[in-house]
């Protein structure tokens, strides 16, 4: 850590000597159009993700929470998206949603619907992203949120029940409120962990097309590897890190409003 | 667990969750599928059911690159971290929960503060120090940064205190000393704590990415994930052999998944109830 400060104040292409430039390599960065282009992306990437695994994960939680059969079979088949990498995930929805010849757009065009051209279009590079990104995390948020639904206790049900509530009152004033601990886990997690994405997007679109859905931390990669320019690159993961421990502080701290322990 | 009373409701909901489920296995299918279509034909559209099967992608990708020894880097590679993992989480988590020792909350310190800072922050540090040290393309490179987790030795921590110190004061009544009360008492206890952090490990390990791509040049070295990114720069139109080396990726990691999945299930979801 102490290191890659260090070198986050310095001229350096990893090879010559290094060469002292205080905080210019992050005033660089500040003024920079490439830097807040990173930035909004993954903001975009975060915003647009976030609300589709959450409402998904919940709607499955709440299905699979329910007396079905082959429940357990099911829970697993929505994880094992889980356990599969990245990279797979990634080569296998670009193969689905390529623009020419991939199943969704043949769907899509069997159905006369409009065909995107996903990976290969700047302003559907970033979904394309997203979709694949939501189908993997789903079986995740899921399993989360079904902890929290089997920790709230029946007789709060029972009760509100018995107090003449329809269901749909219970969802909102019990399961709701009671799941906020999971939900906050959730979102918690997902913040961080959106923040720091790369494996998909350097695999699906490798940052393009021209750049329209290059990320944070993919520019950290190139900027270091490809360009050489490692003590900007130390400086811009420093930015990152501040703004991951920026919103998970607010985040820490806002959680008294609106988060309840049962 | 509420039973949906009436029937359609029932219906409706066995129709979402299995249509929801076909959603999510499809993908794997699809993969398979695709595998074994001869390249010719991938171009005509979709076809879920394949004219002439053949297995010439995974030909191809045989001769690609070293498949087997890939396989078995990624394997060896998430067997070493785990196991490392277990050995100095358990024994950190064993220290930080029972023993005093000077300045113990500001070395636990350290390590919380260390679970924040993202990887991303320090690959340039840890890349210069493996190219100092002369150890690019090496296992050891592959396995430096996952020695020790500290969200390991935070969960572990957590499992050890929550087992009751009367014990240890039995035991140590009965002369065992520090190793025999950890390895006889403490550690069957933690079981579950260890089976969670194992899952993670493992996957961690098996699925990492940046790390290798960063460290990591010669086809000998490779693990999965690796492999298979620069197998799409090599056939970037041959879908099928792209596609074969998805599904040898995906079949260990499905094993292991299959095997485990209530241990891996459970612990995802015992992570969540802090």
């Amino acid at each position: 850590m102490v290191s890659s400060l260090w070198v986050s104040l310095h001229k350096w292409n990893l090879i010559s000597p290094m060469e002292w430039v205080g905080l210019r390599n992050y005033t660089n960065l500040l003024g920079d159009e490439m830097t807040r282009r990173v930035f909004l992306h993954t903001l975009i990437y975060v915003v647009g993700y976030l609300p589709i695994v959450y409402a998904g994960g919940l709607l499955l939680a709440l299905a699979l929470n329910q007396k079905l059969k082959g429940r357990s079979f099911l829970r697993a088949t929505y994880f094992l998206p889980v356990v599969t990498s990245w990279v797979v995930v990634a080569l296998v929805w670009k193969w689905l949603l390529n623009p020419t010849n991939g199943l969704v757009n043949q769907l899509l065009g069997g159905l006369g619907l409009p065909q995107p051209g996903w990976w290969t279009d700047p302003h559907w590079a970033l979904p394309a992203v997203i979709l694949s990104s939501a189908w993997k995390d789903l079986g995740f948020v899921m399993v989360i949120l079904l902890a929290g639904l089997q920790s709230i206790p029946t007789d709060v049900y029972e009760a509100a029940k018995v107090d003449g509530s329809n269901s749909w009152q219970r969802f909102w004033r019990i399961t709701l409120p009671l799941l906020s601990p999971s939900t906050f886990f959730v979102v918690v997690i997902s913040l961080i962990n959106g923040f720091q994405v790369f494996d998909q997007v350097y695999v699906m679109t490798g940052g393009g097309p021209a750049g329209s859905s290059q990320v944070v931390v993919g520019q950290i990669y190139d900027l270091t590897f490809r360009y050489g320019r490692a003590g900007e690159a130390s400086a811009l993961s420093w930015i990152l890190f501040a703004v991951i421990l920026i919103i998970t502080v607010f985040q820490i701290r806002g959680q008294r409003r609106w988060v309840h322990y049962a | 667990m509420r039973d949906p009373r009436t029937l359609p409701a029932k219906i409706a909901l066995y129709a979402a969750v299995l249509v929801g489920a076909a959603i999510m296995l499809f993908p794997f299918l699809w993969t398979v599928i695709t595998s074994i279509t001869p390249e010719g034909s991938l171009a005509d559209g979709p076809t879920v059911f394949v004219d002439h099967p053949t297995l010439n992608a995974y030909r191809t990708l045989l001769d690609a690159m070293p498949i087997w020894r890939i396989i078995l880097n990624s394997l060896g590679v998430a067997i070493v971290s785990t196991a490392l993992q277990l050995v100095t989480g358990s024994m950190a988590a064993y220290g930080f929960a029972r023993l005093r020792f000077p300045l113990k909350n500001v070395i636990f310190g350290f390590y919380l503060a260390t679970l924040m800072v993202p990887l991303q922050v320090l690959v340039v540090p840890l890349f210069i120090e493996m190219k100092t040290l002369d150890l690019q393309d090496t296992y050891f490179a592959l396995l430096a940064p996952t020695i020790a987790s500290a969200f390991g030795v935070f969960l572990l921590r957590q499992a050890v205190t929550a087992v009751p110190m009367e014990l240890d004061e039995a035991a140590t009544i009965d002369g065992a000393g520090h190793l025999r009360i950890f390895t006889t008492i403490v550690l069957p206890l933690i079981r579950p704590a260890l089976a969670t952090v194992a899952v993670f490990a493992f996957m961690g390990s098996w699925n990492s990415f940046l790390w290798p791509l960063v460290v990591i040049r010669s086809p000998e070295f490779m693990t999965l994930p690796l492999g298979l990114s620069t197998l799409q720069g090599q056939f970037t139109t041959q879908w099928d052999v792209v596609m074969a080396g998805s599904v040898v990726s995906i079949v260990p990691i499905a094993i292991v998944y299959l095997v485990a999945q209530r241990h891996i299930i459970a612990g995802v979801a015992h992570t969540g109830i802090k």
